[in-house]
C-alpha cells in the first residue's frame, strides 16, 4: 500500500474558454503528487496551484467519482479514460503514470460532442438518442404484478449486461469513426432482451438509430475499440442485436 | 401548540392514506394543461415525479446541475430497494415494512408517513418491472430477493450491485418520453440559485445556466424541491462532488423550516481517507460485513508497528487480534445496524488501535470466510466490489484484510414537509432525501430509493393535486413580475460578492476546513463542549470566508469555482444550524449521538420523555439565532422500546 | 426504403454482403488456383479455367462479381469518407487502444493496397485472356482440346519475374489480413452474432483470412522455388 510519490509530471492539456474559441495546447508542472492519488484529484491539485497563480483553472466535468454516474471523460495519452482497463477517469490512480512523464489530456473529440470549455464536451447528443426511444411507454400507475411476467435468469442477467452502460461517451469518444453505436445498443439490447421492450420494439430501433445518424455520429466498422475501451465492459455483441433488431423493423416496412 | 401542521389524516393508521387520498381535490385534466410545475433535481424522486407530473397532464420543468438527468447521485446507490411483496413468503407485510423503518429509524419519524411508504412500496417494484428495469430474477423466472440490514424478512429487490442505477435509469427513461412528447421541458447544467414567492407562495425560481453564466427566471404554479441532501456540508463524504444544499437553503431562507439537521448517517464500510489529496470516499457496500470479520490489533505496539509499516495485518496471530464488535455485541457480531458499527470503530481508532498511517482506519477481513467457503464463493458474492477497492489501494483483499473506515452517507434530516409533502411554503414541496419525513434518526439500508421513487411516483402526484386544485384560476406566472426582478437582483448582487471578494483562498480550502470543523465536533460523537466550540469556529469561518475566497475565471462562463463558492457558503450557514440542532438535542438516537446521553458501557441511550419531537429550524437573518419549532411525534401504533444489539 | 440505403447501417448492410459475395468468389478462385501446385503438366489449371471461361452460369455471374466489387469499392469509399466527417478535430495523442496494425482499423487502407493490387493482378491476366491475348496463351497445352494455356501465363510470370512474387506474396497477405476482420464483420453487421458465436466467427475469420493468405502467396512462391 505504500504509495510512492511522483516528484514531478507534465500535464499536456487543451485549453479552450468557449466553444467558439480557438484552442492550444498547454503544458504545466506538478509537483509532489502521490501515486495512491486519483487523476481527477491530480486535476485538482494543478487546478489549485493554477488559481493561486491567478490562472484561470481547467474546466472538467466529473461528479460521483466513483465510476457510476458518467459525468467524467478525458482521453489520456491517447486512451478514453486513460490507460488502465474498466476504469472511468475518476477511478483512473496516479500508478499508472510514472516519474517525469508527459500526460496529455484532451476532450472528447466527437464532432456530435462540441467543446463546452477546455476538456468539458456537451453530450445533449446522448440526450436526443435517448429520447428518441430508449424507454418502454408506461405510466406510472396501473401496472401488472411484478411477477405476472417471468423472465428468464439468462434474459435478465443479459438485459443487465447492456443496462450498465453509464452514457460517458467512451465508446464514441475512442470509436475511430465517432460511432455511438455500442451506446446505442445498449438501450436497444436491454429491452431486446425483455418482454417489456417487445411491444415497442420495431419503432424503437428504427427511431434510436435514425437520431444517431443525424446528430451526426459515423457508423460502426466493428473494430470493437469501444468494447475495450467501455468502462463496464460492455460487448460488441449487443451491436449485433441492435443491427437484427434494425433490420427486422425494416424489413416489416 | 406548535405553528406546525402535519396534516395527517385521522383514523387508523392502515387507512389514513386511503382516507386522506379520497378527501383530497383533483385538478381535472383540461385545467392540469394550463398548470406548471418546476421540479429541481433529477434522481429517484426528482425523474419519477417530473416523468408522473407530465403524465398526468400538468407542464413541468426539471433542473439538474449535471449534464444528463441520468447523473444524479441516486445512481450511486448499490444495494437494494425494500417492498413488502411478501413474494418469498417469510410473513413479510406492509405492517412488517413500517414497523422496521420506525424502529430503524430509533423512533423519530412520523408513523402515518412511513406506514404509507409502507403501503405504496409494492406498487414501485410493478412499476420499475414494466419500465424494463432488469431486477434480479430466479431460475423460474420469478424476481429474486435478498435480505438486508439487520430485518428478518428478505424483501430488498435488487439489479446486481447497481440497483440505484437502473432503477434511475428506469425513471430517467419515463422522463426522456416526456421530454419527447414535450410534456417536460428538461433544463441541464441549470442549478438553482434561488427561490421566488409571490404573497406567501412558491411561484418560481432563479437558476444560473451553468454554460453561459447567464441568470434566468422561471415561473410555477407550483415548486418541488427534489435536490438531495447535504452530506458534503463534511466536505469528504460518499456524495458526488457537485452534490450540495443550496436549493433546501434558498428556501430555508425564504421561510421553509429546516427539520433535524443533525440526523446524518455514518457508513461504516468506507475506504479510509488517502493522504490531505483525498476529494471524496468511496463506500464499500454493506453486505461485505455478512462474510467479512472486523477486527483492530489487541497490543498498542502491534497497532504502532502497523502504522509505520514495519508489519503487515497477517503478521498478527487470531490471538492477537480483536474482533471488537463481536466482542461488544456478541448477538449481532459484525451485523450490528450502521451507527453503532460506525461508533465502535471510531472509539477504537481513537483509542489508538487505527492501523493505517494515519490511524483512521480499521481490518474488515476475508481470511475467516475464505477458509470456509473457498475463494470462489466469495468472489462470486463480493468479486466487483474486491476489484473496485484493488483498484483505489492497490492492495488484493483476497490476500490481506481491507481497510475500512466510517463516511458520511446520508442525511436523514431535511426541509420540513407536512403528510402532503408540502413545505411550510404553501406550493413549494421537498422529495426524497432533501425532506425529513420518512427516515427519523437513522435510515435502514435499501430504503431510501424506496423514499424516493414512492414520494415521486406514487405520493406528490396525488397530494399536490390537492393544492394546485386551488391555483385554477392563476394565469401563467408573469416572469416580470417585481418578485421575480428582485430575486434576479439579490441572485446578481450575491454572485458579484463572492466573485469580487479577490482574495487569497480557493473554495475548496474553506470547505475542508469546514468539514474537518463538523466531522471533529459534529461528527460520529457529539457534546455540549465541541459543539458550542464548532459553532463558534463556523461563525469564524464564515467571517474568513467572505474577506479571503478567491474565485477565478469569469462570471458569464463555465466557472466551477464560482458554483462551489456559492455551495460552500451556504454548507457554511447550515453546518452551523447542524450543530446548532445537535447541541439541542441532548439525547442519543439513531446516527445522533450525544456522549452526555450514553450508558455506563458508552451506548447510546434515546430521551423520549424530552426529545420525541421533530426540531424544526425557522430562519431568522444570517447572524440571529434560528427559531426552533417542535412537532411532537405522536406513536399511536407502535411501543417505543431502547434498541439494543448485545 | 430509401432511408436505408442512405442510413450508416444500411450501407453497411452493403459492405457485408458483398463482402460476403466476394469472400466465396476467392474460395472458387483459390481452389482453382491451387491447381497450379498439384499439377505442373498445368493440363488441370488450364481445363479449370477453361471451364470456367465456356460455362454460361460462370458467364452469368461474372459481371456480376464486377458489380459486387464495385460497390464494395465504392461504397467503401462513401462510408470512410463519412465517418472521416464525424470527428472534424483529431486526437494529439493519437489512439493506443488498437494497436496500430489492427485489420480492423485498416481496412480501408488495406482495401485500397488491395484494390492497387487488383488493377495489377487484372492487367496481368484477365486482360490477356479476354481483350489483348499473348503468345503464351497460344501455346498448345496437353489437354488435346482447343484452349488457352493460361498455365504458360501464370508460371511464366512466376517464373521469370521474381518482383511479381513478391507483389503477389503481398497480396496475399493483404486479403488474408482484411477478410479476418471482414469475415466476422460482416456477420456482425447484418446481426447474425451474439455472445457465443462472437468467438466462433472471430476464430472462423482468422482461420480463413490465413487460409487466405497462406493459399495465395504459396502459388507464386511455389513457382519461385521449384522452378
Amino acid at each position: 500500500m505504500a504509495d510512492k510519490i511522483l516528484n514531478k509530471i507534465y500535464v499536456k492539456v487543451w485549453r479552450q474558454n468557449n466553444a467558439t474559441a480557438k484552442g492550444r495546447f498547454e503544458t504545466y508542472t506538478v509537483e509532489n503528487v502521490s501515486q495512491g492519488t486519483s487523476f481527477l484529484e491530480m486535476m485538482d491539485i494543478l487546478n489549485d496551484e493554477l488559481i493561486l497563480g491567478g490562472k484561470d483553472p481547467i474546466a472538467f466535468d466529473h461528479d460521483c467519482r466513483e465510476g457510476i454516474c458518467g459525468m467524467c471523460s478525458l482521453y489520456i495519452n491517447g486512451h478514453a479514460h486513460g490507460p488502465d482497463t474498466q476504469v472511468t477517469t475518476c477511478q483512473l490512480h496516479m500508478r499508472k503514470f510514472h516519474e517525469g512523464q508527459t500526460i496529455t489530456v484532451e476532450p472528447w473529440r466527437v464532432g456530435a460532442f462540441p467543446v463546452i470549455k477546455d476538456v468539458m464536451v456537451d453530450r445533449t447528443a446522448f440526450e436526443k438518442i435517448q429520447q428518441a426511444g430508449g424507454f418502454v411507454s408506461v405510466n406510472t400507475g396501473g401496472v401488472p404484478d411484478g411477477n405476472t411476467l417471468p423472465i428468464s435468469q439468462d434474459d435478465a442477467e443479459e438485459a443487465m449486461d447492456a443496462a450498465a452502460c453509464i452514457g460517458c461517451g467512451a465508446c464514441a469518444a475512442t470509436c475511430k469513426n465517432s460511432s455511438a453505436m455500442l451506446f446505442l445498443a445498449a438501450k436497444v439490447s436491454q429491452f431486446a432482451k425483455l418482454p417489456q421492450g417487445q411491444v415497442e420494439a420495431k419503432r424503437r430501433a428504427k427511431a434510436m438509430y435514425a437520431k444517431m445518424d443525424e446528430l451526426g455520429f459515423g457508423g460502426c466498422t466493428n473494430t470493437g475499440a469501444c468494447e475495450l475501451a467501455c468502462p463496464k465492459s460492455i460487448s460488441i455483441a449487443h451491436i449485433a442485436r441492435l443491427n437484427r433488431e434494425y433490420l427486422k423493423a425494416k424489413l416489416a416496412d | 401548540m406548535s405553528i406546525l401542521n402535519s396534516k395527517i389524516p385521522e383514523g387508523p393508521i392502515a387507512e389514513k392514506w386511503s382516507n386522506h387520498k379520497a378527501g383530497i381535490k383533483v385538478v381535472s385534466p383540461a385545467n392540469k394543461r394550463k398548470l406548471e410545475v418546476i421540479v429541481v433535481g433529477t434522481g429517484l424522486a426528482g425523474a419519477s415525479a417530473a416523468a408522473s407530473l407530465s403524465e398526468l397532464g400538468y407542464n413541468v420543468k426539471a433542473f439538474c446541475y449535471q449534464d444528463s438527468p441520468r447523473r444524479a447521485h441516486s445512481i450511486a446507490a448499490q444495494g437494494g430497494i425494500n417492498a413488502a411483496k411478501n413474494y418469498q413468503n417469510d410473513n413479510d407485510s406492509v405492517y412488517r415494512l413500517f414497523y422496521d423503518t420506525v424502529k430503524g429509524g430509533d423512533y423519530r419519524s412520523r408513523e402515518a408517513n412511513v406506514h404509507r411508504l409502507a403501503e405504496v412500496s409494492p406498487n414501485i417494484i410493478d412499476q420499475c418491472v414494466a419500465q424494463g428495469v432488469p431486477f434480479a430474477r430466479e431460475y423460474g423466472g420469478l424476481l429474486s430477493n435478498r435480505s438486508f440490514g439487520g430485518v428478518l424478512v428478505s424483501r430488498t429487490f435488487y439489479a446486481r450491485g447497481q440497483t440505484g442505477q437502473q432503477l434511475l435509469l428506469g425513471a430517467y427513461s419515463a422522463l426522456n418520453r416526456q421530454i419527447a412528447e414535450g410534456g417536460v421541458k428538461m433544463y441541464t447544467r441549470h442549478e438553482m440559485v434561488d427561490l421566488v414567492t409571490i404573497d406567501g407562495k412558491a411561484r418560481g425560481i432563479i437558476a444560473r445556466d451553468m454554460v453561459t453564466g447567464e441568470v434566468k427566471r422561471f415561473g410555477a404554479h407550483a415548486v418541488v424541491i427534489a435536490s438531495g441532501g447535504y452530506g458534503n456540508v463534511f466536505f469528504l463524504s460518499t456524495n458526488a462532488m457537485g452534490c450540495n444544499a443550496s436549493a433546501s437553503w434558498v428556501c430555508y431562507k425564504k421561510g421553509a423550516f429546516f427539520a433535524n439537521p443533525c440526523f446524518v448517517q455514518i457508513h461504516p464500510t468506507c475506504i479510509p481517507v488517502h493522504g490531505s489529496q483525498q476529494s471524496k470516499l468511496t463506500l464499500m457496500s454493506e453486505s461485505l460485513r455478512n462474510d467479512g470479520r472486523v477486527w483492530t490489533p489487541k497490543k498498542m505496539e502491534d497497532a504502532e508497528k502497523l502504522r509505520k509499516g514495519l508489519i503487515g495485518p497477517n503478521d498478527l496471530k487470531d490471538e492477537d487480534r480483536d474482533f471488537y464488535l463481536e466482542r461488544r455485541y456478541p448477538s449481532y457480531g459484525n451485523l450490528v445496524p450502521r451507527d453503532v458499527a460506525s461508533r465502535a470503530a471510531k472509539e477504537r481508532c481513537d483509542a489508538g488501535y487505527g492501523v493505517n498511517s494515519e490511524g483512521k482506519a480499521v481490518y474488515l477481513d476475508f481470511k475467516y470466510a475464505i477458509e470456509r467457503l473457498g475463494k470462489g464463493t466469495i468472489e462470486k458474492r463480493y468479486g466487483n466490489l474486491f476489484q473496485m477497492y484493488e483498484k483505489i489501494t492497490d492492495a488484493d483483499p483476497y490476500k490481506e484484510p481491507m481497510q475500512i473506515y466510517p463516511a458520511i452517507h446520508y442525511t436523514m434530516g431535511g426541509t420540513w414537509v407536512d403528510y402532503n409533502l408540502m413545505t411550510t411554503i404553501p406550493g413549494l414541496y421537498a422529495i426524497g432525501e432533501a425532506n425529513f419525513s420518512d427516515h427519523g434518526a437513522n435510515r435502514l439500508g435499501a430504503s431510501a430509493l424506496m423514499q424516493g421513487l414512492a414520494d415521486g411516483y406514487f405520493v406528490l402526484p396525488y397530494t399536490i393535486g390537492d393544492y394546485l386544485a386551488g391555483e385554477i384560476m392563476i394565469p401563467k406566472i408573469d416572469t416580470n413580475l417585481p418578485e421575480f426582478i428582485e430575486a434576479e437582483k439579490g441572485v446578481l448582487n450575491k454572485l458579484d460578492q463572492l466573485f469580487n471578494i479577490k482574495g487569497k483562498t480557493p473554495v475548496d480550502h474553506f470547505h475542508k476546513k469546514l468539514g474537518q470543523i463538523m466531522w471533529d465536533n459534529v461528527g460520529m460523537a457529539r457534546n455540549a463542549e465541541g459543539l458550542t466550540k464548532a459553532i463558534k469556529e463556523i461563525q469564524e469561518l464564515r467571517v474568513e470566508f467572505y474577506k479571503d475566497l478567491l474565485v477565478p475565471g469569469e462570471l458569464k462562463n463555465v466557472n466551477p469555482e464560482l458554483e462551489k463558492a456559492g455551495r460552500v457558503a451556504d454548507f457554511i450557514e447550515l453546518g452551523e444550524l447542524l450543530a446548532r440542532d445537535a447541541l439541542n438535542r441532548n439525547e442519543s438516537c439513531g446516527g445522533h449521538f450525544r456522549e452526555e446521553s450514553s450508558t455506563e458501557e458508552g451506548e447510546a441511550k434515546r430521551d423520549d420523555a424530552n426529545f420525541a419531537y421533530v426540531a424544526a429550524w425557522e430562519f431568522k437573518g444570517v447572524d440571529a439565532e434560528p427559531a426552533l419549532h417542535k412537532e411532537d411525534l405522536v406513536f399511536e401504533t407502535i411501543h417505543l422500546t431502547q434498541r439494543s444489539y448485545k | 426504403m430509401s432511408n436505408f440505403l442512405s442510413a450508416s447501417i444500411g450501407r453497411k448492410v452493403f459492405m457485408s454482403l458483398t463482402g460476403l459475395f466476394l469472400i466465396s468468389f476467392l474460395l472458387i478462385h483459390l481452389t482453382l488456383n491451387l491447381f497450379l501446385i498439384f499439377d505442373d503438366s498445368g493440363n488441370l489449371f488450364n481445363q479449370a479455367a477453361h471451364f470456367m471461361a465456356t460455362n454460361p452460369i460462370i458467364k452469368v455471374m461474372e459481371p456480376i462479381l464486377a458489380l459486387g466489387f464495385i460497390i464494395h469499392i465504392i461504397w467503401s469509399g462513401w462510408i470512410t469518407l463519412d465517418n472521416m466527417k464525424a470527428r472534424p478535430q483529431k486526437y494529439a495523442s493519437g489512439d493506443q487502444l488498437l494497436k496500430w496494425w489492427a485489420p480492423s482499423k485498416n481496412m480501408f487502407i488495406l482495401g485500397c493496397m488491395i484494390f492497387i493490387f487488383l488493377v495489377l493482378h487484372i492487367f496481368n491476366f484477365w486482360v490477356k485472356m479476354k481483350i489483348t491475348g499473348d503468345p503464351l496463351l497460344d501455346q498448345a497445352t496437353g489437354t488435346g482440346v482447343e484452349m488457352h494455356n493460361a498455365y504458360a501465363l501464370v508460371s511464366n510470370l512466376f517464373i521469370n519475374f521474381p518482383l511479381y512474387d513478391l507483389i503477389y506474396v503481398l497480396g496475399g497477405i493483404l486479403v488474408g489480413l482484411h477478410i479476418s476482420h471482414g469475415f466476422w464483420s460482416a456477420f456482425q453487421t447484418i446481426g447474425l452474432n451474439n455472445i457465443n458465436w462472437m468467438k466462433r466467427l472471430k476464430f472462423l475469420a482468422n482461420l480463413i483470412g490465413i487460409v487466405f493468405a497462406v493459399g495465395f502467396s504459396s502459388i507464386p512462391i511455389y513457382f519461385l522455388i521449384k522452378f
